[in-house]
């Protein structure tokens, strides 16, 4: 039984539809990556996953279970964590409170939290500042602590590089690339370089549906798929 | 909350300015001890009505016009529960007269907590995310508890008995200063600093902040913000109630008339604090209090239009207040 399996989702937002019949299945384990062009769905995917846009029809089984009309909250307590693109910081709290909050009895596993502070070292140095005080890079890492501070089963990632340093990038892969040995990761990115070296299985997704779906490996080794479904020459022409 | 003071930056020291301008204009300083103690009570006690507002537009985005019918209600009960006592008021016992403002003010907090939840539960539930429905539905359930209290209380402007220990002033120098100024000051002080530790001591407290800056976040975090949100609504209520309370026993004669009055001032001063912020809804309601009182003294014909000039002149500087909660 995969971990998550999303089965013909459509999602409306307004008078717009932006998902068509999405499907596809995370196994456990690994990074999964879901790629896209601009405006694609991939957020609006996550999001409903999330159970911050209702899917109407279609299901979102997680473990078997169907969770496509439960509340984000329940959602989350059934062991789904969420960092978004903008990364969700509570900007007048310090980054301790942020992290209280993301523990379900307020109160912090010793362990989990030294793997906090070995992963992302700032966070210790800053634990008692103003979140909104922090730069993006230190932002995005305070957003991956929130979600991995409680055992998680799946943690969906809404474009992680987005705007970082290169430094920043690098040091955030080899914490996901940590993370993933213990906990599945749904990934949006757009960054392929850094989308290829963490990803095990691969979906992509246009004009809300389902191009592709396969291992990250195969996908990598064809270049015409991936210029024919992801405009990748001109993308790296683009970022050289 | 130290984070909304760094941010604010300067802010917080407004009150402290205009105090000291109103001192050399107004010249005597007998008299300016007087006027600034008025402000500072007549602030306090705006706070504890408009503190609630703050907090449920700022967690959950709703416009809340009926917020003031919780403060006549709390007025009214208030008023009828020292009636109803009035043997003790008079027997000449600081026990019982103690006891009898104690019932009425927490007659006025009872009341705002159930009538809290009733409201939020018929009228404000069923309009989330709608603003325009809100305060349609808003506005006419504050018409109609306007009408439910002059039918239950009549139009006749209505006494307000107080205890005896609250009548009179302290002589300090040349200045009177009332003593139920100063019992407001520090029923203000003591509902601040519980709101304070309450916000930045509890897991509740830390979810409202949280939720003010973000619901979304917080719930995909794990947390029910709408059952948060009927705690917010009640405890807003129950505050607005307790200041109307205070508000009657301050005026000593009141008419159903008084929630409406005091709606205005209540919505400058959320605007102008900043919503989903109690350090900016109290800086705002002290910059109003005191405003009001020196204007009064110095300006008399401009004492109704000052707190309007206050907030154009706050806005033009400041487009979302003078210390918003971080959104």
């Amino acid at each position: 039984m995969s971990l998550l399996s999303i089965k013909d989702m459509s999602v409306d937002i307004g008078q717009y539809s932006i998902l068509h019949g999405v499907s596809f299945e995370v196994q456990e384990g690994g990074v999964f990556v879901l790629l896209g062009r601009n405006g694609a769905g991939k957020t609006t995917t996550l999001r409903a996953v999330m159970g911050l846009w209702k899917p109407s029809p279609g299901s979102v089984r997680f473990r078997g279970e169907d969770i496509s009309g439960l509340h984000t909250s329940d959602i989350a307590r059934r062991g789904i964590a969420f960092v978004p693109e903008n990364m969700g910081i509570f900007g007048g709290l310090t980054v301790a409170e942020n992290m209280v909050l993301a523990t379900a009895s307020g109160k912090f596993d010793a362990s989990r939290l030294e793997r906090v502070y070995t992963l992302f070292p700032a966070l210790k140095k800053f634990w008692d500042k103003p979140a909104g005080a922090l730069s993006g890079g230190q932002k995005q890492m305070l957003s991956v602590a929130r979600a991995i501070i409680e055992p998680r089963a799946l943690i969906l990632i809404d474009e992680p590089t987005k705007g970082l340093a290169p430094a920043i990038v690098d040091a955030m892969g080899e914490a996901f690339r940590e993370i993933s040995a213990s906990t599945t990761i749904l990934l949006v990115e757009q960054n392929y370089a850094f989308a290829r070296s963490l990803g095990r299985d691969v979906a992509v997704i246009d004009d809300g549906r389902i191009v592709h779906t396969g291992t990250m490996a195969a996908f990598d080794a064809d270049k015409d798929l991936q210029d024919r479904l992801l405009s990748l020459s001109a993308f790296q022409e683009d970022h050289e | 909350m130290s984070a909304v003071v760094a941010r604010a930056g300067g802010v917080f020291w407004l009150p402290v300015v205009l105090a000291v301008i109103a001192f050399v204009l107004i010249g005597v300083p007998s008299s300016w001890l007087t006027l600034t103690v008025a402000g500072l009570s007549m602030g306090l006690m705006i706070f504890l009505m408009a503190s609630g507002l703050s907090l449920v537009f700022g967690l959950m985005d709703v416009l809340n016009f009926g917020h003031s019918a919780f403060v006549s209600f709390g007025a009214f009960v208030s008023a009828s529960t020292l009636a109803a006592l009035s043997g003790w008021l008079t027997s000449g016992s600081l026990t019982l007269e103690v006891l009898a403002l104690a019932l009425a003010l927490g007659a006025a907090v009872a009341f705002g907590l159930g009538a809290g939840w009733a409201f939020e539960r018929v009228i404000v539930k069923p309009v989330y995310a709608d603003h325009l429905r809100q305060i349609l539905i808003t506005m006419g359930a504050l018409i109609v508890a306007d009408e439910v209290i002059l039918a239950t209380w009549g139009g006749v402007p209505l006494a307000v008995p107080r205890p005896s220990f609250l009548e009179g002033a302290v002589i300090i120098g040349d200045s009177s200063i009332e003593v139920y100024r100063l019992f407001a000051v520090a029923v203000g002080v003591v509902v601040y600093l519980g709101l304070y530790l309450m916000l930045n001591r509890t897991r509740m407290g830390l979810l409202i902040r949280a939720g003010v800056e973000n619901r979304e976040m917080v719930e995909a975090l794990g947390f029910r913000v709408d059952r948060l949100f009927v705690l917010v609504f009640m405890l807003g209520s129950a505050l607005a109630g307790l200041g109307g309370a205070m508000w009657a026993g301050y005026q000593t004669l009141i008419t159903p008339d008084l929630g409406a009055e005091i709606l205005v001032i209540v919505f400058i001063v959320v605007i102008i604090g900043g919503l989903g912020s109690i350090q900016g809804t109290l800086l705002g309601a002290i910059i109003v209090g005191l405003m009001q009182n020196y204007v009064g003294f110095l300006a008399p014909k401009l004492s109704l239009a000052s707190n309007m000039i206050l907030m154009m002149a706050i806005l033009l500087w400041r487009p979302n207040g003078l210390a918003p909660a971080a959104k």
